[in-house]
């Protein structure tokens, strides 16, 4: 089953290509560039999984009717939708180079890509020099815009931050006694950066509570006996991890022999992706989130976004045999926000296919609905968005045979992103000033 | 438990599974003269071999005699040398024999790369799993820390491994034959000794070695593209601080990096991927050659 999803998504890869084909593209056709992981260690838990939502999208637009209003026209105000698919895989060099290819020789109208933080810091400078619309879908890192400005780059996820102060500020409305605490995070930039935040937020809500120690095992490193037994002598009260993938899964298989799920609560940045592959195995109280309302906790919101999540969840669910994780929720917000971009553009052109120019000015400020909640461009002068987040308690249900996230809590997203003016880390180390939580 | 007990656990615990990794490149490189860089692939197909392999005996009905599983792991470690070893060594390595240790090097590198891609395209990127073997053995407790058996058992493979790897170059009549191979290939050969098939042997072990490796550490990670690389990187480490080449080096060398890392890990965590190096660097330092190859006849 495995090897079949691989092939039907080369496959699905090798005909975007095919029917994009070198020719400049019609006014009739919407022509995207996708840049996601489809080899690597990035690919089974964020790259695939995104692209399968987001060729599933692509065709429900496509055929028109298929989702909800406002979505429910046909294509990009009209358009159809073609694709190209680039593999992520091989640095943020050869993205540069399959960036510029995507735009000079396939002439895509925009592009769509980047889980890599390393690629988002390298792309955009680039975009900005061939005055091409860029939407980043995915990285985490803060630095993209607290650093510079870009006039033709956007970013339609939240940065990285509210993945921790959200899962403090859980811990803190559920009245968890925090003594004392630990990490273990990946040793790159997305591990470290999200342990900064996790103490950050932590230091503003349980002042007097203890690190007891901080351990960042080389990325991809699969064994953590050692790590394990530190963490199981330290006794902290929480244990805190942004691992994901192969890393994370081999972190709980092997934590949850050893019973520290037990002496310790684990709190995991973005673990709701490895709860397909582990089942049962995920222990039950484990406290989670997904990188925004994504996954398992936008399938139990409701609310007036239910009929769109549920659209969505149950076309994956049929396609794929498997229930969508954090990544397709947000490919799909990239395409939905493409989306009401492009239509804004037309409503204000005339009904012409927009330029680089006018799907900037679109999008600059733009709100719209997803699955994983409302997204607004708010930060960095309309360029970066931010979105309201859940965390959640994993239990296994017995009788139905599926992992469940309890006790979830939802977040605005003006109570867990800084808002406009100040970075991330001083937004931290001043206490959260500005934040509007109900 | 005191923290030195500690220490000691997780160092040895890790060096166990270290020199099962280690202990094959050794060999090749001892018979070979090969550095095989693709020996992480092995290590790579191991595991997933043995997570295919697990999942369909359990798929078979093995929940029955849950314990068959380890043997299944075993098989899917025999499996990969019986198809791979003589794939490379007669398809390939064979033709490289006499050149440069270079030409070699980059060869191995062409193959693990090409592995890597054939892994995807038969296994592809989702993650497999087979967790039964690693909780089969329960739990051990020693002080207020919770060991699991499993763990324990890989320890035991790795003295196994050892010895097994010892008495047969040391001996039987096998190994003295491969001994001879080793300081001189010609008048082996002139003797009447079979080197072709002293190579393929050699290899097909190293080959065993690394997919064993894989296959003993599938049940405690999700087998994802990507072990290799990791992996071949510390198993370097361990055989140059031993001596490319030298069987107890590689002992040693596992047991100075499991030791030294578990040790940074609790007192330092910081430095976890510092202190290999740093090992390294110091034993370089004094023993350029590592601590038990000769500079003259290389001996296994």
């Amino acid at each position: 089953m495995m090897t079949n999803k691989l092939k039907a998504t080369a496959g699905a890869a090798l005909l975007g290509l095919g029917l994009a084909g070198p020719a400049a593209a019609q006014d009739d056709t919407f022509k995207v560039g996708v840049i996601t992981f489809l080899s690597g260690q990035a690919a089974e838990s964020f790259g695939v999984p995104a692209w399968n939502g987001g060729k599933l999208l692509i065709e429900m637009m496509n055929e028109g009717g298929k989702l909800p209003a406002p979505y429910d026209t046909k294509g990009f105000g009209g358009m159809n939708i073609e694709f190209v698919v680039v593999d992520e895989a091989g640095g943020a060099t050869k993205q540069v180079q399959e960036f510029r290819n995507l735009v000079q020789r396939e002439e895509v109208d925009a592009v769509v890509g980047y889980v890599s933080s390393g690629d988002c810091l390298a792309v955009p400078p680039v975009a900005d020099e061939l005055k091409a619309f860029t939407i980043l879908y995915d990285c985490g890192t803060p630095r993209v815009f607290e650093d510079n400005s870009f006039e033709y780059v956007f970013r339609t996820a939240a940065h990285a931050t509210m993945d921790n102060v959200s899962l403090a500020r859980y811990l803190k409305s559920r009245d968890f006694d925090v003594p004392s605490y630990a990490g273990l995070n990946q040793d790159y930039a997305f591990g470290q950066d999200s342990w900064a935040d996790f103490t950050g937020a932590m230091e503003q809500i349980y002042p007097d509570a203890e690190v007891k120690t901080a351990l960042f095992p080389k990325f991809g490193a699969g064994q953590y006996g050692t790590e394990i037994s530190a963490l199981l002598r330290e006794r902290p009260a929480l244990v805190h991890s942004s691992n994901w993938g192969g890393d994370l899964q081999g972190f709980l298989i092997q934590g949850t022999a050893r019973g520290l799920h037990e002496r310790s609560q684990i709190v995991l940045a973005a673990g709701d992706h490895v709860i397909p592959q582990l089942g049962n195995k995920m222990p039950d109280g484990i406290f989670l989130g997904a990188r925004g309302v994504n996954g398992l906790a936008a399938h139990a919101r409701g609310g007036e976004l239910k009929e769109l999540t549920d659209t969505m969840w149950d076309a994956y669910e049929a396609e794929y045999g498997v229930f969508p994780v954090q990544a397709p929720f947000r490919m799909w917000q990239a395409l939905f926000g493409l989306k009401t971009a492009v239509e804004k553009a037309m409503a204000d052109n005339g009904g012409t296919k927009p330029t680089d120019e006018e799907l900037a000015a679109a999008m600059k400020g733009l709100t719209w609905d997803a699955p994983s909640g409302r997204i607004e461009m708010a930060l960095a002068d309309g360029h970066q968005a931010i979105q309201p987040n859940a965390i959640g308690t994993t239990k296994w249900n017995e009788a139905e045979g599926k992992m469940e996230l309890v006790d979830v809590e939802y977040f605005s997203a003006r109570c867990v992103n800084p808002p406009v003016g100040i970075k991330a880390t001083e937004w931290l180390a001043q206490g959260f000033p500005g934040a509007e939580c109900e | 438990m005191d923290l030195l007990a500690t220490i000691l656990v997780d160092g040895l615990i890790y060096a166990g599974w270290l020199f099962i990794v280690s202990v094959g490149l050794t060999l090749v490189f001892g018979v070979l003269n090969i550095l095989n860089i693709a020996h992480g692939s092995l290590y790579a197909i191991g595991a997933y071999a043995s997570a295919s392999l697990v999942g369909a005996y359990f798929a078979a009905g093995g929940n029955a005699f849950p314990f068959g599983s380890y043997i299944a792991l075993i098989l899917a470690a025999v499996l990969v040398a019986i198809v791979l070893g003589p794939l490379l060594e007669r398809g390939l390595l064979r033709y490289f024999y006499g050149r440069d240790e270079v030409l070699n090097v980059l060869v191995t590198y062409a193959v693990f790369l090409i592995l890597e891609d054939v892994m995807k395209l038969i296994w592809g990127v989702n993650p497999y799993f087979v967790y039964e073997p690693y909780t089969l053995l329960g739990n051990v407790e020693i002080g207020p820390l919770f060991y699991v058996g499993y763990d324990f058992a890989v320890i035991a493979a790795a003295i196994i491994v050892g010895l097994a790897v010892w008495l047969t170059l040391n001996r039987t009549r096998m190994g003295k034959v491969v001994l001879a191979v080793i300081h001189d290939a010609e008048i082996s050969q002139t003797m009447g000794v079979n080197v072709p098939r002293i190579y393929l042997g050699a290899f097909m072990a190293g080959a065993f070695l690394a997919a064993l490796g894989g296959a003993l550490t599938a049940p405690m990670i999700s087998v994802t593209p990507g072990l290799g690389p990791n992996v071949i990187i510390v198993a370097f480490a361990v055989v140059i601080i031993g001596g490319l080449g030298s069987v107890p080096g590689a002992a040693i060398g596992a047991l100075m990096v499991g030791i030294s890392r578990a040790a940074s890990v609790h007192l330092v965590p910081e430095a976890e991927l510092f202190i290999i190096y740093f090992v390294m660097a110091i034993v370089l330092m004094f023993r350029p050659e590592g601590l038990f190859a000769k500079t003259q006849a290389r001996k296994i």
